[in-house]
């Protein structure tokens, strides 16, 4: 093709085409990483345990009943795994660009800053989904082992409400690895967040405030496990303690808590955005 | 038929309080090689990171063959390639699967992908290391995949900032040999550098910068010229050893004021005038026969104009 002096001799192709070029090759970055391959061995190694303790303890709270066993099992481990699949790929997905300077080697090409954005978010989730797919499979196949393959449909709900989960904890460590230019302090903020910080919120205004904890992101969460309850817990329970307190504890309802999970992924991840379209490479 | 061109309109950014770059104007055009000269913190790396997205400016606009760059950014960069500081590639990721990257994100076809990104890495003599991971590659090593990259995809406009850093003398060898063969490719290269002797080497005009603000923009022979005092140096190599007789019969071609026996194939002469007298006396050697095979602007003159500009805004 000629071209004249001005013109490159290519046509540059479309932002969604680019997101999908973008998210091929940090895909294929992240499966050569030791990073994917160790979080696969924390799944592996979760799986391995309960599998183990179970066969040989047979503990009555996860052999009673189909339900039970994928409460016990899935409804209390998965949310680690979920939290750890955000921070391992999404905690330095965006800082890493200025800190590694790898944002110098994408950026100054005829391609928008929102297309290296979603582009990397979705391999981050990609990633993220097959390490909580390894672990659904493992969960469904001890299931299918003790009590056939009539599996509980809440099951099937659980997964879907923690796969979406899983996006709203992608776009919120991406909305602070967006915050920050340093690949650690990102990491572990995000970090100190979802493992301590929101619980620790979520019991402290709950128990003793008695004010429900909407806003919290982890609360929403709880809707992954309550689904898998015989009976969905209430929207409030309050426990006395000794003689002259109480403590509430709160349980969002299923549309609440998708809600809030929505709203989590949506907000977070168009601050994110934002943040990443106007943070200067300095 | 437009030339390439590349052009700051008023262009400044402060961070904070600090000014890095005050109303910059300078419009490059044409396929020449441009050298960005000024001391550290003068604001030529700051130029080119606006000019590549990666900061935006405070006021004013970066225009590449008249498109602004943080208004249409896609069309402004699709002719452009770059290479600001060292940047790092996905460590897991071969040369061959990074440059396919910004092919693919370029629009290069896929028939034509292969061969581009092969010749690409073998002009920077990469071609051993296609298959490997970056991830082990030394900082020189990555700065080579890096300027392959920036050519890949056949750019008219190449935006350069110090590309010889982080090379062994070698590596700076074999980079200065690139972008000269890259001049003639009707290309328009706009390169920063510390080394005055690389942009004096490579680089047919200068541009000056000091505290962000423009000094001189200028063809090297008419800016040494306007700023030594009508004076210019050129060096000749000769395949001949040089004597005395030499010196003295050079010393009387017109325009000529001076001349010095550099070392046993060189020598330097000082003449009055601009590049028709540098024109002259190159003539006036060739009918001389004295094997003349080299011919050049001194670096040093480039360096004492450096020098008295950058001092004279201190």
């Amino acid at each position: 093709m000629d071209k004249t002096p001005t013109e490159s001799a290519y046509h540059v192709p479309d932002s969604l085409a680019q997101v999908r070029v973008t998210m091929k090759y940090t895909l294929l970055d992240y499966f050569r990483s030791r990073r994917f391959f160790v979080l696969l061995g924390i799944a592996l190694i979760i799986s391995l345990l309960l599998t183990v303790l179970v066969g040989y303890y047979r503990p009555p709270t996860f052999l009673s009943d189909s339900l039970s066993f994928y409460s016990s099992w899935w409804g209390n481990s998965t949310t680690f795994v979920i939290i750890l699949g955000g921070i391992f790929f999404g905690g330095d997905a965006i800082s890493g660009e200025f800190q590694n300077k790898t944002g110098y080697f994408g950026i100054p090409n005829p391609i928008r800053r929102s297309s290296i954005y979603i582009g990397k978010w979705l391999s981050a989730f990609l990633a993220a989904t097959i390490i909580f797919g390894v672990f659904a499979a493992i969960t469904l196949g001890n299931g299918i082992y003790y009590f056939g393959a009539n599996v509980p449909i809440q099951f099937g709900q659980s997964i879907l409400y923690a796969w979406f989960y899983l996006a709203a904890v992608m776009g919120f460590t991406f909305f602070f690895s967006s915050l920050f230019k340093s690949t650690n302090l990102s990491i572990l903020i995000t970090a100190i967040l979802f493992l301590f910080v929101f619980s620790l919120v979520e019991t402290l205004v709950s128990a003793f405030a008695n004010i429900e904890p909407w806003f919290i992101l982890t609360y929403g969460a709880g809707i992954i496990g309550n689904i898998l309850q015989a009976t969905y817990p209430p929207r409030s329970v309050t426990t006395p303690v000794g003689r002259r307190f109480t403590i509430t504890t709160y349980n969002a309802t299923v549309p609440e808590g998708l809600a809030i999970i929505g709203l989590y992924f949506i907000i977070t991840t168009i601050l994110g955005l934002v943040l990443f379209e106007r943070k200067e490479f300095t | 038929m437009t030339n390439p061109s590349v052009e700051a309109l008023d262009l400044s950014k402060r961070y904070g309080s600090f000014p890095a770059l005050t109303n910059l104007n300078l419009k490059l055009e044409g396929a020449k090689c441009v050298g960005f000269l000024g001391p550290n913190g003068a604001g030529k790396t700051t130029t080119l990171k606006i000019f590549t997205d990666l900061i935006r400016p405070s006021s004013g606009q970066a225009l590449i063959n008249g498109v602004n760059v943080h208004t249409e950014k896609k069309k402004a960069l699709q002719s452009v390639g770059a290479l600001i500081e060292t940047p790092e590639i996905y460590a897991a990721l071969t040369p061959r699967e990074a440059l396919s990257m910004i092919a693919e994100i370029r629009g290069v076809p896929k028939d034509e992908r292969g061969k581009r990104i092969e010749e690409a890495l073998h002009e920077v003599a990469m071609d051993d290391w296609i298959d490997k991971r970056v991830g082990k590659f030394s900082k020189g090593m990555k700065q080579r995949v890096d300027i392959a990259s920036a050519l890949v995809s056949d750019p008219t406009v190449l935006l350069l900032d110090e590309p010889t850093n982080g090379l062994d003398p070698r590596g700076m060898s074999e980079v200065r040999s690139i972008i000269r063969s890259l001049k003639n490719k009707n290309r328009l290269i706009f390169m920063s550098s510390h080394l005055l002797s690389e942009v004096s080497d490579v680089c047919d005009e200068v541009a000056l910068i000091d505290h962000g603000k423009l000094i001189v923009y200028d063809k090297i022979a008419n800016i040494t010229t306007k700023f030594s005092g009508g004076e210019n140096t050129v060096e000749v190599g000769l395949n001949r050893p040089t004597d005395d007789s030499l010196v003295g019969k050079v010393s009387k071609i017109n325009g000529v004021t001076a001349v010095e026996k550099k070392n046993n194939a060189e020598i330097r002469i000082r003449f009055t005038g601009g590049m028709e007298v540098q024109e002259s006396i190159l003539a006036n050697l060739v009918r001389m026969n004295i094997g003349v095979i080299s011919y050049k602007p001194a670096a040093s003159a480039l360096e004492d104009v450096y020098l008295s500009l950058i001092k004279d805004t201190v």
